[in-house]
């Protein structure tokens, strides 16, 4: 019988077959953890006895969350990483050099990999064809230290695409409407693959974004093939030889097939309080908005600033709108600067933030006032989410985010393009 | 070998809707105190269940509806969740990256109809069974199984013992 992506992958990863449903023990490529729940991970490898890292080369800390720290009990959480990362070798990333998971999928990711990461968004590399999901502390400690971890085989949805978007519509308005679809938990302990005519045209950035948020669905990976646009993102950051190709078997089964015809979407949004809480932004227009922010794991990338340079071109943000803009990574923020991208967002008015995760889950560099609502690019609109739970969040597209910061309101892009 | 005697316990629902996030169980504003557990625990629900903290009494079970526990994999979640005292989650069902959290720090999560119990009843739960008897109403819930690793690492009381104890993830078919 054929295998699905995930069948394939851990089958290989665990030496064995592995089917969904099996219990496997795999070994684990890459490990991670970021500043806000790194410290946990670190004292828990700590208390297990553990003072080894299996791989050391293959752990990375990220200080992205709080970065740069705005509390002193949050700066003194970054030294015990700092501490660690001295005593054990692994790898560490500064605060500025960017968001983790735009980082591993600049740096690290391999079709094939399996990638853990005490991150939910760690789902995001599955964009690449690896295996990439989020787990706790525990979890995290235990493969740092053993290089291995377990795994029940997830069955698999099949997401087959086809046509093109079109102009107006993005990433980020396929993925809201499939998670509208399919609900909060409607993909829970599965696996997302994509697959279908459209992903010939379909750029890595893209696919990051789509796989971002295949966890708000509740799945555990959202998984891309490792085809020639894989292979062309890992020969443009220098590891083209890592490529293999990587597709599921054209006999694999599927727990379920959703078509999507990307022709027929439109601009979408997610409103308060459940990212599944999902209506055409058509339906939402007139809303009005005091901060727009553009960026994140999610949409933080030079396409993302690219679709809002030419949006706020020559405009000037709603005086009462703030727009705050947050570069998923360094390279990202140096790309954007040699494009003129930057030079444009801040003549429109806006802020422009390190990388990192800014003011995305509500801990600095943008916290919402009381009723005040926010038209963010990131993943998440939980109810406190941006750290007040009197104030409201609604996700949609960089294109979207742009076009409502001009107006101060929830507005179609497409009435401004 | 002796057969251990069944896992039992007691105690009052406090019953929650659906889709309880992590971000609802530690909002994010708190992220400060995530590396001194007892003030942060302080906090738990605090913005879904005002008064929370100082409501819970020992033993208590959360008895939620479904998703419980989507969004982050901030473990703390679970952690803070067992230190207020309560002594398991019920749910319809629970974001799979909570629930393997909450196996991990040896609180139990039970995935049944909980539809049947309300708000103050009485439960006894024989965690071995898988069982559910609600003395207030009479009503018994059987619980969905979880994979034997699951289970097994539950009876150690958490990830860590048990790996100290395997010293590495043991298949059991």
């Amino acid at each position: 019988m054929g295998k699905t992506l995930a069948e394939k992958i851990l089958s290989l990863k665990s030496h064995g077959e592995a089917k969904a449903g099996d219990v496997v023990i795999a070994d684990v490529d890459l490990a991670f953890v970021q500043d806000t729940t790194g410290p946990l991970t670190i004292r828990q490898f700590k208390e297990s006895g553990f003072e080894a890292l299996a791989k050391p080369q293959q752990t990375i800390i990220f200080l992205d969350h709080a970065a740069p720290s705005p509390a002193q009990q949050l700066s003194n959480d970054h030294i015990l990483l700092r501490c660690f990362a001295g005593e054990t070798g692994c790898r560490i990333y500064e605060v500025g050099e960017g968001i983790c998971h735009q980082l591993i999928a600049e740096q690290f990711a391999n079709p094939g990999d399996v990638i853990l990461g005490s991150d939910s968004h760690t789902v995001t590399a599955g964009a690449l064809g690896a295996f990439a999901t989020g787990m706790g502390s525990s979890d995290i400690a235990v493969a740092l230290a053993l290089g291995k971890t377990w795994f029940r085989v997830p069955e698999s949805f099949l997401i087959e695409l086809k046509g093109v978007f079109l102009r107006g519509v993005y990433a980020k308005d396929l993925i809201l409407y499939l998670i509208g679809q399919i609900g909060a938990d409607g993909a829970n302990y599965k696996a997302l693959e994509f697959g279908g005519e459209a992903l010939a045209q379909m750029t890595m950035p893209q696919r990051l974004t789509i796989a971002n948020m295949a966890v708000e669905a509740g799945a555990k990976v959202g998984l891309f093939p490792g085809d020639e646009i894989t292979r062309d993102f890992l020969m443009e950051h220098g590891r083209g030889d890592n490529y293999k190709p990587l597709y599921p078997d054209a006999e694999a089964n599927y727990e379920q097939v959703i078509l999507v015809n990307l022709d027929q979407l439109e601009p979408m949004l997610s409103l308060p309080h459940a990212v599944d809480n999902v209506r055409p932004v058509t339906r939402v227009k007139g809303v009005k908005i005091q901060q727009a922010f553009i960026g994140t794991c999610t949409n933080g990338r030079l396409e993302d600033l690219a679709v809002a340079a030419e949006i706020l071109k020559g405009k000037k943000r709603h005086p009462g709108t703030r727009l705050l803009i947050a570069p998923a990574s360094r390279q990202v923020l140096i790309r954007a600067i040699e494009k003129g991208y930057i030079q444009i967002l801040i003549e429109a008015g806006a802020a422009i933030l390190p990388p990192g995760c800014a003011a995305c889950l509500g801990l600095h560099q943008g916290v919402l006032g009381d009723g005040e609502v926010c038209l963010s690019t990131a993943n998440r609109n939980f109810k406190g989410r941006m750290g007040n739970p009197e104030a409201m969040v609604y996700l949609a597209s960089p294109a979207t985010a742009a076009a409502s910061a001009i107006k101060g309101e929830i507005t179609d892009p497409r009435d401004l393009m | 070998m002796v057969k251990m005697p069944d896992l039992v316990l007691k105690g009052k629902a406090i019953k929650l809707g659906d889709n309880i996030s992590t971000d609802d169980i530690i909002p994010g504003r708190f992220a400060h105190l995530r590396s001194n557990l007892p003030e942060l625990a302080r906090h738990v629900l605090e913005d879904a269940v005002p008064g929370f903290a100082s409501r819970v009494k020992l033993s208590d079970f959360l008895v939620a509806g479904k998703n419980f526990g989507l969004g982050s994999s901030r473990e703390h979640a679970p952690v803070v969740i067992k230190m207020s005292g309560v002594g398991a989650i019920l749910a319809k069902s629970a974001a799979r990256i909570f629930f393997r959290n909450a196996i991990n720090q040896g609180l139990p999560v039970l995935l049944c109809d909980t539809d049947k119990i309300g708000d103050g009843d009485e439960l006894e739960i024989n965690l071995t069974g898988g069982m559910i008897a609600n003395l207030t109403s009479g009503i018994t819930l059987n619980c969905s199984k979880m994979p034997p690793i699951m289970s097994a690492i539950l009876e150690e009381g958490g990830l860590i013992p048990y790996i100290q104890k395997h010293k590495g993830f043991v298949i059991i078919s």
